[in-house]
């Protein structure tokens, strides 16, 4: 009889299996073989975690979420999803996303704020017809992140804090359990940002797992509970305020450090 | 042969019989309401393909308009005038009897998956393949209409300008035909296009397979921009996709809203236009392209003093939801 493995191994081989892990990455290499965008990137996320991803520009913090969400295929490892392998995830709903504000692309689109949350719920019962109780999950859904009062907007003549939590509430009416967020609060003002973090971590009080990609360090260590800094490769992975002690900031972001940090990281 | 010849027979039999009844129903009340270009069939034809397109053009002119692809009907509908020179080409030489319209189809369809490949395979921008493929279409059908000049010209001219007067009974059922497919395609992926129009990566993550459906939509422009093209002519193809979309989303705030509209609009440019270019013997394409024009440029006045009304009417909700959104942390 040989005594159980040691905490660490074991967690290892979770981490190599990550059945029952909500995100996991297993030695993912992504890109040109000469010079890869992500190299033998290994974490992964357990269920109502609040993770922050964060790392200079081109650190490939985008191309990791798109790799774990399978919208890439890595050129090496293994990227799992909500216990399935993520290039074969099917059920999509479990899953919202939330990118930069995409007014950019649609600014002359008419759509309301209605129509846009009620997106959320399209992956359910396969595309089919909308039913009554699909409005009402978007009307709770609105209601969740404070902005029902504007649910016949045009979404277009709304804010940007405005903006991104009409597309948490797509998030919320597709009952999604894991949140994944690209650089939500690019473009929204500093006010903005604030509330829209605060809701953030109600969400996350309340359930839900979310994955945080984010340049404003400061908010990272602010609100999630885990921090990774990544460049290329990761540089750290552990509770925020041990990132902030550490030297990882600067070893990633090398001689630009400092331009985006917040007051809390001192870059010592 | 027979038999297939026998089941393609049956429906259009039924479709032309159908069509024979519209036409009596419009002649009927021209005889009653006193309105004498009621009383050719072929006015009868035009109004009925004309209010088949103005469903169908917007339907899909929507998705186009706000995916940034309006420029894609002009390409199609020049690459369309390359399959009409091409099946007139091949009538002439080997002797055969194919319609135009179906070598239309045919080419632009096969523009359609050209433009998405020379994108996909070339990285370049989605209006430089646009630009690529219009040019070719044009180019090819201009050198086969010099390959047989005289009987060919006169042939290509009615697809170039459109014609009111060339909308036989068959043109008439292979619309209807057309509005079928394509009211059915658009109502079956409604939300799958209106996800990847508006956010195609999240569309993506949502399990949508965004290539199919930006494949599916071009085809589906192809055939609407073959059927428009021998009432609008090839040129004014691609206005009826965008101007009546343009036009609607001016005022509208949804997107349900803004297709609703944009069909209204159509219709309402078609059937004025084709009135008038038939009272004015001015050319239908011109007439009704001008008059959507003008219905544009209305919806624009009128989206203006909307927006001006509500000015005031906005800034208090956004306050007020500010005001509460930082309350909230503290409840």
């Amino acid at each position: 009889m040989t005594v159980s493995p040691e905490p660490t191994s074991s967690t290892d081989d979770r981490h190599r299996d990550g059945a029952d892990r909500v995100v996991a990455a297993a030695d993912v290499t992504f890109g040109y073989a000469a010079a890869p965008v992500i190299e033998d990137v290994s974490f992964d996320v357990g269920c109502g975690e609040y993770v922050g991803i964060v790392g200079p520009n081109g650190s490939g913090k985008s191309t990791l979420l798109r790799l774990v969400l399978g919208l890439h295929e890595p050129d090496a490892g293994k990227c799992r999803l909500l216990g399935h392998p993520s290039l074969a995830f099917a059920e999509r709903e479990r899953v919202g996303y939330v990118a930069q504000d995409v007014t950019e692309n649609t600014k002359r689109m008419p759509i309301t704020v209605a129509e846009a949350v009620l997106m959320g719920r399209f992956p359910h019962a396969g595309f089919g017809r909308v039913t009554e109780s699909d409005r009402d999950r978007v009307r709770e859904a609105l209601h969740t992140v404070g902005i029902e009062q504007l649910a016949d907007r045009k979404i277009t003549a709304l804010s940007g804090g405005q903006r991104q939590r009409a597309y948490i509430a797509r998030a919320l009416a597709g009952e999604a359990e894991l949140l994944v967020l690209d650089e939500p609060t690019v473009g929204v003002d500093a006010e903005s940002v604030d509330a829209f973090f605060e809701l953030l971590d109600g969400l996350n009080d309340d359930g839900m797992t979310i994955l945080l990609v984010e340049h404003d360090i400061g908010a990272v260590i602010e609100h999630a509970a885990r921090v990774i800094c990544l460049n290329r490769e990761v540089y750290f992975d552990g509770p925020p305020a041990a990132f902030a002690e550490s030297d990882a900031l600067s070893r990633a972001y090398g001689t630009t450090l400092g331009v985006g940090a917040g007051p809390e990281v001192d870059g010592s | 042969m027979t038999a297939l010849g026998d089941a393609v027979r049956a429906p259009y039999d039924l479709l032309a019989w159908l069509i024979g009844l519209w036409s009596d129903a419009l002649a009927a009340a021209g005889d009653a309401l006193g309105i004498g270009m009621l009383d050719y069939v072929f006015m009868h034809h035009a109004f009925l393909v004309g209010a088949l397109i103005a469903v169908m053009a917007p339907l899909i002119g929507t998705f186009l308009v706000h995916r940034q692809l309006a420029l894609i009907g002009d390409a199609l509908a020049h690459t369309a005038f390359a399959g009409v020179a091409v099946g007139l080409f091949v009538n002439s030489v080997l002797g055969t009897g194919i319609s135009p319209y179906i070598t239309a189809v045919v080419v632009a369809m096969l523009a359609a998956l050209a433009i998405e490949l020379i994108s996909e395979v070339t990285d370049a921008y989605n209006d430089v393949s646009m630009a690529i493929v219009l040019s070719t279409g044009f180019a090819l059908g201009a050198v086969l209409i010099s390959l047989n000049t005289g009987g060919l010209a006169v042939g290509i001219n009615q697809y170039l300008f459109g014609n009111l007067a060339t909308v036989s009974r068959e043109n008439a059922a292979l619309l209807v035909v057309l509005f079928l497919v394509v009211s059915l395609v658009v109502t079956a992926t409604y939300k799958q296009l209106l996800y990847v129009t508006f956010d195609e990566t999240a569309a993506r993550v949502a399990g949508i397979n965004v290539a199919w459906y930006n494949r599916l939509l071009t085809t589906l422009t192809a055939m609407v921009v073959v059927g428009a093209m021998q009432i609008m002519g090839v040129i004014l193809v691609a206005a009826m996709l965008v101007v009546p979309v343009a036009a609607a989303a001016q005022v509208a705030r949804g997107f349900r809203e803004a297709l609703l509209a944009s069909v209204v609009l159509a219709q309402i440019a078609v059937l004025l236009g084709i009135t008038l270019s038939y009272r004015y013997e001015t050319t239908a394409g011109g007439t009704i392209v001008l008059v959507a024009v003008g219905v544009y440029i209305g919806m624009v006045i009128a989206g203006r003093l909307q927006s001006r009304r509500s000015v005031v009417g906005d800034t208090a909700v956004t306050g007020r939801i500010e005001a509460d959104a930082e309350e909230s942390p503290g409840d």
